[in-house]
This record gives C-alpha cells, sequence and structure tokens, in this order.
C-alpha cells in the first residue's frame, strides 16, 4: 500500500473538513475583526443534533444516504439559529466594546456550549449509528471509500458556494465592503448589522454540515468534540491568512495533508522516538511558525479580498 | 424679496437649531437650514467651523446634541446612517473613502444595494428573479460610471484609479443610492482648473436630472458661479446666508475669510 498516496487522501478529507469551519471563523474575522471561538461549539451542536435524528431514523431501520441527509437539513437551521442567538446576544451589545472583551465573551459563550450539551447528550462519547454501507474503491495502491468522496464532494460545492456568494451576489458584495469599511458602508445605505448577521448564519450553515460530516466519518461525537476542531481550523485560517477565503480553503487542506503525513512519516522517520500521536504539535507548530514567519499567513496580503 | 421665493413647501432639507459639541468644544451651534429642492446649496466657511460635523450630523455618523432636521418632511434626526441613505441623503469624503480593494463598478453597486431587496436566501438559491436584478445593477451602475465619465475604468480596482477618477467613483457610487440629497464633502479638493471646471459641468448634470446637491467646497469660484445659495459657517455658527452675490459682499464672511481689520 502506498502509505504517501493513502496519507495525502486522508490529509485532504480531513483538511476539507476544516476547511469548511475556517471558513466561518475566517468570514466572521473578515468582517468585525472577531475570533469566534465559539465556532467549534457550534460545530459540535451541528454534530450532536445530526446524531440525534439519525440515531432515531436509524432505530426506525432507515438506512443510506438519505438519513444522513436529513441529519444535516435539520442540524443547518439549528446551528443557523444558535449562530443568529450567539452573534445577537454575545457580541452585538460589545460591538464598540474594547476588542478584549468580545472575545472573553466568545470564550464565555463556548463554555456555556460545552455544558449545556453536557446537560443534553451526556458526557460520553456517542456512536454514530452505522446507516451507510461505506465501499471502498482502491486508486494506485490506496483505498479511498465513500464516505471520503462524499465529504470532498460536499465540501467542495459548498467552498465554491460560499466564494459564489461572497464574489458574485449583493449579499457577497455588501459582506465585502462592511468589511473594509463598515461606517462608509452604512453611508451608502448597507444596514450593516443585518450583513454581520447574515456572516454568521452563513458560517453557522456550514459548521453545520461540518459537524454532521465530521461524525459520520469518525463515527463519534462528544460534548467536547467542537474545541479540538475548533482549534485546527483556527489554526487552518491563521496558516491561510485569516479574513481570506481562498486562505481559509488553502489552510484547511494543507493542514489536514500535514497532519496525516506527520501521522504516517513521524513514527518510522525517528525510529518510534516520536509516535504518530504527535501530529497535532505539528499542527500547532505550524501554527506557531506562521504566527512568527508571516503573521499574514499564506494568502493574506494585507486588506487582500477578505471578507 | 430674494428669500421670500423659497417658501418652506420648495425645501427639501430643512435643519433646525443643530448643536453638537465634543467635550467643551461646541462644533455645531443653533445652525438652521433650509436648502431648496432641485439647487446647488453651497456650504463655505474657513477650516475647522463645523462644515464636516454638519454632514456628519445630516448622515447619521453623529447624533445631534441639539436640533432636528428633516428631509422632504421626514424627520431623519434619530436615524441610522444606512436608514438615513434609504430616505434619500447620499455622501461623499473629503478624504477620498471608496471600497478600494473592490472594482470600480462594484463600488457603485454596493450604493445600489440599498434599492435591491436581496437576501441571503435568494443569494443562495440565485433565484431567477436575483439574477435579473442583479443584470439590471449591472446595466445601472455603468450607465452611471458612464454618466460620471469614467465607464472605461468599470472593472479597474478602484485603489488603482487616477485620484479625479476615484473623486468621480464617489459620486457615482452615491448617485447609486438614488438621493433626493447628493452631499459632497470638497469634491474639487486637490483637481487643477481643468478637472474643477469638468467637475462644475458635471455637477451641473446632476442638478439638471433633479437631485439637490448639499455642497462643501473651498474653491470659491467654483461655488460662487454654480451655487444657488450659500451658507456660510464661523466657529460652528451660521453668519451668512444668501445668493452668493450678497454672501461675497457680506462684511462678517470677508472678516471671516481674511480677518477683521485691525482698528
Amino acid at each position: 500500500m502506498d502509505i504517501f498516496l493513502q496519507q495525502v487522501i486522508n490529509g485532504l478529507v480531513q483538511g476539507s473538513l476544516y476547511a469548511l469551519v475556517a471558513l466561518g471563523y475566517t468570514m466572521v474575522y473578515g468582517i468585525i475583526e472577531l475570533v469566534n471561538f465559539a465556532h467549534g461549539e457550534v460545530v459540535m451542536v451541528g454534530a450532536l443534533v445530526g446524531l440525534s435524528v439519525i440515531e432515531r431514523m436509524a432505530a426506525r431501520g432507515d438506512t443510506g444516504w438519505g438519513v444522513i441527509a436529513i441529519g444535516v437539513l435539520v442540524a443547518i437551521p439549528s446551528c443557523m439559529a444558535l449562530g443568529l442567538g450567539i452573534e445577537r446576544i454575545a457580541y452585538r451589545p460589545l460591538r464598540k466594546a474594547p476588542r478584549l472583551a468580545p472575545l472573553i465573551s466568545a470564550i464565555g459563550v463556548s463554555i456555556a456550549l460545552q455544558q449545556l450539551a453536557a446537560l443534553i447528550w451526556g458526557r460520553n462519547y456517542l456512536h454514530y449509528p452505522d446507516v451507510l454501507a461505506n465501499p471502498q474503491f482502491h486508486i494506485g495502491g490506496a483505498v479511498i471509500t465513500q464516505v471520503q468522496l462524499v465529504i470532498l464532494g460536499i465540501t467542495g460545492i459548498l467552498m465554491l458556494g460560499t466564494w459564489v456568494i461572497v464574489q458574485k451576489t449583493a449579499l457577497g458584495r455588501a459582506m465585502r465592503a462592511s468589511a473594509q469599511n463598515p461606517s462608509v458602508a452604512g453611508l451608502m445605505g448597507v444596514n450593516v448589522d443585518r450583513i454581520i448577521a447574515s456572516t454568521f448564519l452563513m458560517g453557522s450553515g456550514l459548521a453545520a454540515v461540518a459537524g454532521v460530516l465530521v461524525g459520520t466519518y469518525y463515527g463519534v461525537g462528544n460534548h467536547t468534540m467542537g474545541f479540538m476542531l475548533g482549534l485546527k481550523a483556527f489554526t487552518a485560517a491563521v496558516l491561510g491568512g485569516i479574513g481570506s477565503l481562498w486562505g481559509a480553503m488553502l489552510g484547511g487542506l494543507l493542514l489536514g495533508v500535514i497532519e496525516n503525513l506527520g501521522a504516517g512519516y513521524l513514527s518510522s522517520l525517528t525510529n518510534g522516538a516520536i509516535g504518530s500521536n504527535y501530529s497535532d504539535v505539528l499542527a500547532f507548530l505550524m501554527l506557531i511558525g506562521v504566527l512568527i514567519f508571516r503573521p499574514s499567513g499564506l494568502m493574506g496580503e494585507r486588506g487582500s479580498e477578505k471578507v | 424679496m430674494i428669500e421670500a421665493t423659497y417658501s418652506s413647501s420648495s425645501a427639501l432639507l430643512i435643519a433646525k437649531g443643530i448643536g453638537k459639541r465634543f467635550g467643551g468644544l461646541s462644533a455645531l451651534d443653533q445652525v438652521s437650514l433650509s436648502i431648496p429642492s432641485g439647487s446647488i446649496y453651497g456650504l463655505i466657511g474657513p477650516n475647522g467651523a463645523g462644515k464636516t460635523t454638519l454632514f456628519n450630523v445630516l448622515t447619521g455618523i453623529y447624533r445631534a446634541d441639539e436640533g432636528t432636521f428633516e428631509l422632504d418632511g421626514r424627520s431623519l434626526t434619530h436615524c441610522r446612517s444606512d436608514q438615513i441613505c434609504t430616505l434619500g441623503i447620499a455622501r461623499t469624503f473629503q478624504n477620498i473613502r471608496l471600497f478600494g480593494n473592490m472594482t470600480a463598478i462594484e463600488n457603485v453597486m454596493v450604493g445600489r444595494h440599498v434599492r435591491t431587496h436581496s437576501g441571503i436566501l435568494g443569494a443562495i438559491l440565485r433565484l431567477p428573479s436575483q439574477r435579473t436584478e442583479e443584470q439590471a445593477m449591472i446595466t445601472r451602475a455603468q450607465e452611471l460610471l458612464n454618466f460620471v465619465g469614467i465607464g472605461q475604468h468599470a472593472n479597474q480596482v478602484a485603489r488603482q484609479l487616477p485620484y479625479g477618477d476615484q473623486r468621480r467613483l464617489e459620486i457615482a457610487r452615491a448617485l447609486a443610492t438614488d438621493p433626493k440629497l447628493l452631499a459632497l464633502d470638497e469634491p474639487a479638493a486637490g483637481m487643477n482648473d481643468t478637472e474643477t471646471a469638468t467637475l462644475g459641468r458635471l455637477l451641473q448634470k446632476i442638478k439638471e436630472s433633479g437631485v439637490t446637491i448639499l455642497l462643501i467646497e473651498h474653491d470659491v469660484k467654483l461655488v460662487m458661479g454654480l451655487c444657488d445659495r450659500v451658507a456660510v459657517l464661523e466657529y460652528g455658527r451660521l453668519i451668512a446666508e444668501g445668493k452668493p452675490a450678497n454672501v461675497k459682499n457680506d462684511p462678517r464672511v470677508i472678516a471671516a475669510y481674511l480677518g477683521t481689520e485691525v482698528s
């Protein structure tokens, strides 16, 4: 088996999930310069809402992608409502406060959501029911599963869709204008509060899809799953250049691939001194490296096409 | 009587007793204006007289501490800037504030945003009505760029445009909101005589299209030649108001601009 190719495939799949979550970070940052640390928790809620729906349907004996799709369709509005609520309650009142205040508020929301989820879904790892046959395909000495292919397809479409909305629609134009200069956008008749809410809406919708896909892919969900996932996606956004859409996508894919190559090779390269479980360390070392050597990220020229 | 021809019924914007303080400094003090519909109305005064502050109050950036203002009989005193824009006042800036990373036509289309009904759902679903609207927006934006004379630069990134073209682009962007009142903050700043003359003709064309203009300008020649009426601010107070020819000879205006004679 070709370990390199296999790890690249796994990395791209994992990375595309990071990218989807990273889009939410980067869009919100682009428009209000806030790192929405509660975003990972929105993904978690999406995964667990989806899990509840899928579990119920699986119990009735339903199987197949339709079940997952319904899980996603329930998770999306749930997460959108949650995202809007977070923005309204935790961030909007602090719009004119010093920058530290909304950041602390974000961390508070994050903890509150984790504990709330623990109350609803319990503290144990929950298993995503097996509703998919998940056949495997062989390509050049590596294996790619149907779930992986679907994840790559869906994330690809969503990323492209996000780009189209931001670059080609009136809403996207208003977003970019608000990101560049909110007060002038307001003077040109753009209701900036509504645009910010739309940004949260879009980010949360993407987070919901990411949540259910993560659950389906790894097979488990838990009230703490949003933490590490959120941190990785944030790393991906910074890696690509926070505020840049392409940056988030590129950063996510790159982070996924590097992490998985690390997992594949660290152990053999160091004769077992450093195990494959150090791949997280590799990810965050990269974050530190980017922050030191290229703080604006790979795609982040100052003030490029941010939103 | 000259004043009598401007009864309040033909006034587009009426401001009454506007006051704005910053700490102990009174930037605007009891400023009352009545801008006749369809006119070009000049606002002049020495630096720091409060002209831009008045613009900021009228466009909702600052909230007036005192006084009220209304457009077409509708009070705007407590409106947000995007609401004021929707109700019919659009502006440009003394120091150009375009969306620098967007193309010229995109800048104008942002101004058009307020006259469209596109929501997030429409944007996601790309509804046919959305596309028609988008197409209409592009057409209108291009018309406006042609109107101000920079149609050939539609797809250039705004910050790469020459300075004078950036000023015109700001005017096109403001016009895209379909304003009743167009407020221009020193549109001729930094322009040479030829460019200023072209600008004067553009403003005349805008007036003829039925848009009332409120103009802050330092170029006295431009103001006197173009404006139907002129108001003069000094230290936040209105010291003169009337036809340009009368205002020009007002002793208080001469004193404000040239200083009082030492007696």
